[in-house]
């Protein structure tokens, strides 16, 4: 008999693990003994990192972009719709298009974040971001017409993909103002909801100084309430009102939907085992990268080792072997301090983050990923 | 032990910090004004961050109760 894989999303976890099961279960799916399915609701990859490039004027959203169909292996079956209901007692998903319903020996969901703007008020008419295609692109609208006046960036609540993002934007304002001239006319405010410029206290205690030093003001018990566009001020829940003149947001973040609906966590964010990323509250179910909940940074390296995990224990499984590999915790980021330097860090469960001293060559680093991204994505790096 | 009695209870034991306060508080953000919302966290980070965010945003915290391996905190929306 055939045992079915089906992966759910078609993002840098799900891509990475399909090219992965493709290379590690080579004969059986040559022999016809195990077949995989990837699911994703759009045709193309998307590479999310490019986006904090494209406000400066940098890259275009469509380096991050590429066709599913050329970075996936042609032994994975690929199907482009959107899953709708997953029901874990009968082993089967339903899709909101045409697709007939499909049951499966092995899930795993790797559906990414969901951008939720409307849960706070005037924030979807009145603040930009970077973390979607079209929220960068208008917002580089602005920041290229921006001369004068107050910056805000707000992160409105955690978890949120990739942790340093927020900092990276200010580091890379600052510099990029004062390239051009502009920076003694523009204040910059970050605002964080806890006591912290960042959730990891090391890295707290790293950007604090820096922040000091590059004079981006910040406000911390921020949690944003409402937005008034007509008064252009945020104010939060701890009482304190900033006014501005361009208004950066991390929106609030939540999984997807079904996930909820199937019983498999809060907020669309899978319950998993952080060792074995098995989800807790179903059989033969997995989650991994920014939906498994794990507590680690939503980031493209952990969907990446998570997709390592993931795909020996299925080839395992699959096997009838135990299955031993599991996932430490194990987080790579790049934080860029500037238009021309970067600091890096590597931490896990147990190990914190020490994040390197800033350097032209970890900026470099930076963009290399970023272009080499597309071999990992294959599964080649 | 405490007889407050809460509205609601946010269970983040588990979770890293700020997993619990974030959790608090997006529990309090939907809470109508005067709810307790009980937090069950097992990190002591919990211990100084409930108290720190809660007299911050003018919410009143009523107990902190200290239970096997965690602590609940109960926190009245303001
Ligand atoms: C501005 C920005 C900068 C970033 N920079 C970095 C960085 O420098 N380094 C780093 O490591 N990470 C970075 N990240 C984070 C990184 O992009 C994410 O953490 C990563 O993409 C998570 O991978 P994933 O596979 O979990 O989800 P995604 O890559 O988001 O993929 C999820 C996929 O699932 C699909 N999907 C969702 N629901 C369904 C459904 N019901 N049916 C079918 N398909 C569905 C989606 O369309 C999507 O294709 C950044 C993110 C942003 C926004």
């Amino acid at each position: 008999m055939t045992e079915h894989v089906v992966i759910v999303g078609g993002g840098t976890g799900g891509t990475v693990l399909a090219n992965d099961l493709a290379d590690r279960l080579e004969p059986e799916l040559d022999a016809g003994d195990v077949r995989v399915t990837l699911v994703n609701d759009d045709p193309d990859h998307v590479y999310k990192p490019v986006w904090l490039y494209v406000p400066f004027g940098q890259r275009e959203p469509d380096d991050g972009r590429r066709a599913l169909d050329d970075l996936v292996d042609d032994a994975i079956d690929l199907r482009i719709d959107r899953v709708s209901d997953i029901d874990t007692e009968a082993r089967r998903l339903r899709f909101r298009g045409n697709s007939p319903p499909v049951s499966y020996d092995h899930l795993v969901l790797a559906t990414g974040s969901t951008l939720e703007p409307d849960r706070i008020p005037g924030l979807a008419e009145a603040g930009h971001d970077y973390y979607s295609e079209s929220g960068a692109t208008d917002l580089r609208d602005e920041l290229l017409a921006f001369t004068d006046g107050d910056l805000v960036l707000s992160v409105i609540g955690t978890p949120h993909m990739c942790p340093a993002a927020p900092l990276e934007f200010v580091f890379m304002a600052d510099d990029w103002l004062r390239e051009r001239g502009l920076r003694e006319d523009v204040d910059i405010t970050y605002t964080y909801p806890i006591q912290r410029v960042h959730g990891n206290p090391h890295i707290a205690e790293w950007a604090r100084p820096l922040m000091e030093e590059r004079d981006i003001r910040t406000e911390t018990f921020f949690n944003a309430e409402a937005i008034d566009p007509e008064t252009e001020t945020i104010t939060s829940m701890e009482g304190t009102e900033l006014e501005y003149d361009l208004l950066v947001t991390i929106p609030p973040h939540a999984g997807v939907d079904l996930i909820e609906e199937a019983g498999l966590g809060d907020d669309g964010w899978v319950d998993v085992d952080r060792h074995t990323l098995e989800a807790e509250a179903a059989e033969n179910v997995y989650a991994l990268g920014d939906t498994a909940d794990t507590g680690v940074p939503n980031a493209g390296s952990v969907a990446h080792y998570q997709a390592g995990v993931v795909g020996q224990r299925l080839a395992s499984k699959i096997r009838g072997r135990p299955a031993t590999a599991t996932y430490d915790g194990k987080t790579l980021c790049f934080i860029e301090t500037g238009m021309d330097a970067a600091s890096f860090v590597e931490f896990d469960y147990e190990k914190p983050p020490s994040p390197a001293p800033p350097s032209e060559k970890l900026h470099w680093s930076k963009l290399a990923y970023n272009e080499s991204y597309w071999l990992t994505a294959r599964g080649l790096l | 032990m405490t007889d407050i009695e809460p509205d609601d209870t946010v269970d983040a034991r588990g979770a890293a910090c700020p997993g619990p306060l974030m959790d608090l508080i997006g529990r309090i953000r939907s809470a109508e004004s005067g709810d307790v919302i009980r937090l069950l966290s097992d990190t002591d980070q919990s211990l100084t961050d409930v108290p720190e965010w809660a007299e911050e945003a003018g919410n009143e915290l009523l107990a902190v109760e200290e239970i096997d391996d965690h602590n609940a905190f109960y926190v009245e929306k303001a």
